[in-house]
């Protein structure tokens, strides 16, 4: 068999079930990363046609028209149009349609005709159109539309033999790309495509004799005014709260396992470097870290099911007008959301806001949205700070904490926002257009891969960015050694002068060097700063483990400086990945320094006033 | 917000007066009688710009609107159902959109 492969690329609206039929074709051979230059992610998988051949399936960012107003969108025209800068354009076309809501995908078909690439046109979930009592003149349409038509059902994997044995047909053919008739349309020919499709529409469909009656009457519960918004709101506490009743016994179990391994090479090794690398280096720094994955499975758990359920688009339109009053655009409440898990992806997701102002202020307050990286850091404070009661009729206090935290990210991030917009950026209004899609079930398959994904993400983040820094960290807390039968050995190492050197600085928040030591590394990456403190007292107090951690602060510290360390967490200038990020998404370094500076004020301001406010208190 | 609705031009002769989309109240129903972005507002946005993002989401000429829902705060944004789908946007930007409403149900 001579090396037969092609390259399909995915185009659709929007909530299509684009990506569902991606998940189909490909399954788990697909590969997640970024188009070269911008931060649009690519996700890109390969299938075996029933010809033999090796597609390679890319999936497009959907749009409702090939004039790019976001750089999502301008990733699809530009792919589709054969000029993305490094990718070979696609032999062929897949527009996936949702068959139950055509109208709006038939003028996109018409731009990508004008396009010339050869097409196939597969209508999705045809189940649920059948089920609807809607019927389609599958010949008419597909003489209609000079493309091959085959009927999906991404979900299911149905269809999807058919789909790419239509690829093999056209490609058989020696379909090539015809001359390039796109260009911008104006208004009056967005009317004239739209006259056209509705024709089409008229002519080859016949309307649903059991149009979906669900949509709307979950919609006139969670879009009241009233029970909506409150359905939110709780839909929110019960987030922040599963979060941590939910992975408790996953992270008890991983802190074990971590503990008898370093217990294990305790065994094996004599004491010594090597066995204060591994275990109080490597083990500790990797656990330290990874036993925080299943928090961030449950919140992105929730994520998924928000988006896969058609009820993300709910929350940002009972959002937007309480986003808006922030001076920030409706969309931004996923970015925003997504930014509770990291600010990165979140960072990213404001390419969905098409204004570069609208967007520039989401991605600045991004970051004081709590990330899960700093889920570990309150966790560690509040379980060594906080009582573990229940009050308020069984309210658990560590859980209010919490979600006190969490509502001062969000409060901050609205009044950083409100500002912007009040006193850098005046006016500038962008238009609020979203769809409001049909309420779905999440298919498991589909959470499952995107949880695989984000676990995915994390442990290479933890593998990559972050196990080396813990060594930097064990390094700089070990040497130089201090000599036989020192009082107080970490005071002779690296980490223990820097600590030193710095901690006046930080002596008014009520920071000791230990505090100070742990910052460095935790610019780097949030989450270090707990594995980095575990270090530091590990390493200053040989009977110390990262799971006796919270002990040792109760002991080491008093209230008010953890309440200080709190606050100066909720605004802490972020991490370098995502400083890299901002800088790629804004292309200048202007607006990272911008954030670390207001962002480390806020976080010195708040940590004084706290600090100061416990002293006076008589918590320090 | 209750202020009478200014009829545009080319709608002058018609007997059901058409009011702006950001007038509707939920409940009201009709179709779209013209998509026109009025110059002189401050959008930042460039002539037309806002006319074809509505078109490309289906505010076309003809198509059936009913208004469903209000947002909780002010009665912004709104949610209405645009022939076979359902769209959420502002008031402001529903203010270019003229509908007719049609005649009450008997």
């Amino acid at each position: 068999m001579s090396a037969l492969s092609a390259r399909i690329a995915l185009v659709g609206n929007p909530n299509s079930g684009k990506t569902a039929l991606f998940n189909a074709l490909t399954g788990a051979r697909q590969k997640v990363a970024n188009y070269a230059g911008v931060t649009v992610e690519r996700k890109e998988g390969t299938v075996k046609t029933p010809a033999g051949r090796t597609l390679s399936v890319l999936d497009l960012p959907g749009t409702y028209s090939l004039r790019a107003r976001s750089p999502d969108e301008a990733v699809t025209r530009d792919a589709v149009l054969g000029r993305l800068a490094g990718e070979t354009p696609p032999d062929a076309l897949v527009a996936v349609a949702d068959a139950t809501n055509l109208r709006l995908v038939l003028r996109l078909i018409l731009e990508l005709k004008a396009v010339g690439r050869p097409m196939v046109l597969a209508l999705n979930m045809y189940d649920i159109a059948q089920r609807q009592g809607l019927r389609i003149d599958l010949d008419g349409l597909r003489r209609e539309l000079g493309c091959p038509i085959v009927t999906t059902v991404a979900t299911r994997k149905r269809g999807i033999d058919a789909l790419t044995a239509e690829v093999d047909a056209l490609l058989d053919k020696g379909a090539l790309a015809g001359p390039n008739q796109w260009r911008e349309p104006t208004a009056a020919e967005i009317r004239d495509a739209h006259r056209e499709a509705q024709r089409i529409l008229r002519t080859y469909v016949r309307p649903p004799e059991r149009p979906d009656t669900l949509t709307g009457r979950i919609d006139s519960v969670l879009l009241h005014p009233v029970a909506g918004l409150a359905i939110l709101l709780a839909l929110l506490f019960l987030i922040f709260q599963a979060v941590f009743a939910w992975a408790a016994p996953l992270q008890d179990l991983i802190d074990l396992g971590f503990q008898g391994l370093a217990g294990l090479v305790g065994q094996v090794l004599p004491d010594g470097l090597l066995r204060s690398f591994i275990t109080d280096g490597l083990i500790a720094g990797v656990g330290g870290v990874l036993v925080f994955l299943p928090q961030i499975l449950v919140l992105f758990l929730f994520i998924i099911l928000l988006e896969d359920s058609g009820y993300m688009a709910r929350a940002a339109f009972l959002m937007d007008r309480i986003m808006g009053g922030a001076g920030l655009h409706g969309r931004a409440f996923i970015p925003l959301l997504s930014s509770f898990a990291c600010a990165i992806p979140g960072i990213m997701a404001a390419r969905v806001i098409d204004t570069r102002r609208d967007r520039m202020t989401t991605i600045l307050v991004a970051p004081l949205m709590t990330c899960s990286a700093r889920i570990p850091v309150y966790t560690l404070i509040i379980s060594a700070f906080i009582p573990s009661e229940r009050v308020w009729g069984g309210l658990s206090l560590q859980g209010l904490v919490m979600f006190g935290l969490y509502a001062a990210g969000i409060l901050s991030a609205l009044l950083v926002a409100f500002v912007i917009r009040r006193v850098f950026w005046r006016g500038a209004v962008e238009p609020f257009l979203m769809e409001l899609p049909t309420y779905k079930l999440p298919a498991f398959s589909s959470v499952a891969r995107g949880l695989l994904q984000r676990a995915e993400i994390f442990i290479g983040r933890a593998g990559r960015i972050i196990l080396p820094l813990m060594v930097l960290v064990w390094f700089l807390s070990s040497f130089p050694a201090a000599p036989p039968g020192a009082e107080s050995p970490i005071d002779y190492t690296f980490a223990g002068r820097l600590g030193h050197f710095l901690q006046p600085l930080l002596a008014p928040i009520g920071f000791n060097w230990q505090m100070t030591v742990a910052l460095i590394p935790g610019f780097a990456a949030r989450e270090v700063a707990v594995a980095a403190l575990g270090t530091v007292y590990a390493v200053g107090d040989a009977e110390a483990n990262i799971g006796a951690l919270a002990t040792q602060l109760h002991h080491h510290w008093s209230l008010a400086t953890g309440l200080s360390f709190l606050a100066w967490y909720v605004f802490a200038p972020q991490c370098l990945s995502t400083l890299a990020v901002v800088r790629r998404e804004t292309n200048s370094w202007v607006w990272p320094a911008v954030m670390v500076a207001y962002q480390g004020g806020l976080a010195y301001l708040a940590a004084f006033i706290v600090y100061r406010t416990a002293v006076a208190f008589g918590a320090g | 917000m209750s202020s009478t609705p200014t009829t545009p031009p080319t709608m002058a002769q018609d007997a059901s007066p058409a009011i702006r989309l950001s007038q509707a109240r939920p409940g009201d129903a009709g179709w779209i009688v013209e998509v026109r972005q009025q110059s002189g507002r401050d959008r930042s946005l460039p002539p037309e710009e806002l006319e074809r993002r509505l078109l490309e989401f289906g505010f076309v000429e003809g198509a059936t609107v009913e208004l469903l829902h209000e947002g909780p705060v002010g009665g912004d944004p709104i949610a209405v159902r645009l022939d076979d789908m359902r769209v959420a946007l502002r008031r402001d930007d529903a203010h270019e959109v003229w509908i007719r409403l049609a005649a009450e149900a008997k």
